[in-house]
């Protein structure tokens, strides 16, 4: 029996679909509530439903836009490129699959990291992308983060990283998991020099990904409705026969239950880094353009929403960022 | 930095599938000694200590002092249990996170005392429970490394049995990380590789080959830095031999790494995982 309970890492790691979550009509289609949007639109809702506030997943280049003041982004280490270490071969050889990934991605890996400003402040910038197989943590997710880190400590500017992953590269073998210990050692390297680091948790940031270097912020922040956990529903249903409840992982349990500081609506999300920025550096705060007061956390992205709604456009220029669309 | 893509060529060569299954099956046996069967050999004295001091104690991980070779040393490993009574009351050697707030409760008492660090590994991974979510599964497995990864004192860690995911990372952030010939470190286990990729978990010793879970292996990739030998056919056929071996190799790594200065190992511990990963640029 045990060797059937050691199922740990085990979230879309190659990139499909689960069972539980069916892909929607379209990829603009809400799964939550039906509404359908032009892509026009969605860009400029920052990919949230304007109905019911449902987050779709943003790519890394999307993420970058919405995060970052207009054309202050300078990616580094972008060359870096997969190697098969072990001859990986399961239905297919994984050097193909990476190639797959590149071809529908136009990225090298999982996550793009560099230099950039939010709020008129510099910062390193580590983005994972989701659509590229699922977002896993292989041996370039690990070294890309490393180089982000050791390039915050050389600028002596904060670190800033954004989660999305169904956890390690099963691929790369053991050396998948020893990235997460390469991460922690990274954060580790950026405490000792006192620079901050904020990690901004999407969905899904689960498994070898949620337990290294995304747990580690001095401040974690995480999207409405994001599943943030080790293990995924289906392992812990299957695994240990247990109810899992509705709200199992989600963003909304883990603050209630002291793991993450605040929940942010991506609409709010490039305000609060901001301001979190400014505190965390110790010089003037961050003046938030339009934003009263702290956001309650649980239950306020519809009202959040709707004030951010109204100011789209006047604070995200998505689409001329320096960025290859 | 250096980028040189490392090849691993002899990774490649055929026949692995059956050695890797066998690897998973000695790793897994029921008669392999466990943390406390060789605590009990290699220790003079060991005290264990319980709880986590916020909520809970955590019975599939041992952590306490012991005295070993004339000093004392912190232990931490993985329990499993022997007959289906320990091996639930050790939930089959799964920690929750009251287990890895254990686990770095000692690491700071070794730390504050200055005694050297030993942790053993033998999990089939941490426990995918909803309890243990929601204490936070995630952020104890990343702190424990963290912790470990800081430290001021010597750390030893080796793989005693199955080194099953981030559940066995949690405690395997050292200076020197050591495998039993018959151990395995993986990812994931075979049966959970299987049921991904291959969608089918029967497809495990498939999947055990292609993960390349064993010591060799994992030496070859960097991922540990010795193997340890054991008793011929494993650790199963003679636990006082068995014991002899690990508690001989702990002790030269020990020896080792406390002349040393502090500063300076923590230095070489972190770059020792900053090395580690295969990539091309």
């Amino acid at each position: 029996m045990a060797e059937n309970i050691s199922v740990d890492i085990t979230r879309v790691s190659d990139g499909e679909p689960t069972p539980a979550e069916p892909a929607p009509r379209s990829r603009n289609t809400c799964p939550e509530c039906g509404s359908h949007y032009r892509e026009d639109e969605m860009v400029a809702n920052l990919r949230v439903c304007a109905r019911c506030g449902h987050h779709f997943p943003v790519t890394a280049r999307e993420r970058i836009v919405q995060l970052t003041d207009e054309g202050s982004w300078s990616e580094i280490a972008r060359n870096l490129r997969s190697s098969d270490p072990l001859g990986f071969v399961d239905s297919k050889p994984y050097p193909e699959r990476v190639e797959a990934a590149e071809q529908a991605t136009g990225l090298r890996d999982a996550v793009l990291v560099g230099e950039a400003s939010i709020g008129g402040q510099r910062v390193v910038l580590a983005v994972m992308d989701f659509t590229f197989l699922g977002g896993s943590m292989g041996s370039v997710v690990g070294e890309k983060f490393l180089r982000a880190t050791d390039l915050a400590v050389a600028e002596r500017v904060p670190m800033v990283s954004v989660a999305a992953s169904g956890g390690a590269r099963m691929q790369e073998g053991v050396l998948a998991l020893m990235q997460m210990a390469k991460t922690v050692a990274a954060v580790d390297t950026l405490r000792e020099a006192r620079q901050p680091y904020i990690s901004v948790l999407a969905h899904p940031t689960t498994g070898g990904v949620a337990a290294s270097f995304a747990a580690l912020g001095d401040v974690i922040i995480a999207e409405p409705g994001a599943l943030l956990s080790f293990s995924g529903p289906r392992v812990v249903k299957q695994t240990t026969r247990e109810d899992v409840p509705d709200d199992f992982g989600l963003a909304e349990s883990n603050y209630r239950h002291g793991h993450i500081d605040m929940i942010v609506p991506r609409p709010e999300l490039r305000d609060q880094l901001a301001r979190a920025i400014a505190l965390l550096s110790g010089g003037s705060p961050y003046r938030i353009p339009s934003l009263a007061g702290e956001i309650d956390p649980v239950g306020a992205v519809g009202r959040a929403l709707a004030d951010a709604r109204r100011r789209i456009g006047g604070i995200f220029r998505a689409g001329d960022n320096g960025i290859p669309s | 930095m250096t980028a040189t893509p490392r090849r691993f060529g002899f990774l490649r060569r055929g026949g692995a599938d059956a050695d890797s299954w066998h690897a998973v099956q000695l790793a897994r046996h029921q008669d392999r000694p466990y943390t406390l069967d060789y605590l009990s050999r290699i220790c003079d004295d060991f005290m264990e200590l319980h709880g986590d001091r916020a909520e809970a104690d955590d019975p599939a991980i041992v952590a306490g002092i012991g005295s070993y070779r004339g000093q004392s040393v912190a232990f931490v490993g993985h329990q499993k249990g022997r007959d289906l009574k320990e091996r639930t009351h050790r939930n089959f050697g799964m920690p929750r996170p009251e287990g890895y707030r254990k686990a770095m409760r000692v690491f700071q008492l070794a730390a504050r005392l200055n005694f050297p660090v030993v942790t053993l590994i033998d999990t089939p991974g941490a426990y995918p429970g909803v309890g243990a979510e929601q204490r936070g599964q995630s952020g104890a497995i990343a702190r424990s490394q963290l912790l470990l990864m800081g430290l001021r004192v010597p750390v030893v860690a080796c793989v005693i049995g199955e080194g099953s995911s981030g559940g066995a990372l949690a405690i395997g952030v050292a200076d020197r990380v050591l495998m039993q010939q018959h151990s395995i470190y993986t990812v994931i286990s075979a049966e959970g590789c299987a049921a991904i990729l291959w969608k089918d978990a029967g497809e495990a010793k498939r999947a055990a080959g292609a993960l390349r879970p064993t010591a060799e292996a994992c030496l070859e990739l960097g991922v540990v830095d010795a193997i340890v030998p054991e008793p011929s056919g494993g650790a199963h056929r003679d636990h006082g031999k068995a014991a002899e071996l690990l508690s001989d190799a702990i002790h030269a790594e020990l020896d080792v790494l406390q002349a040393i200065p502090p500063p300076e190992r923590r230095r070489l511990r972190r770059q020792k995982f900053e090395r580690m990963g295969a990539w091309e640029e």
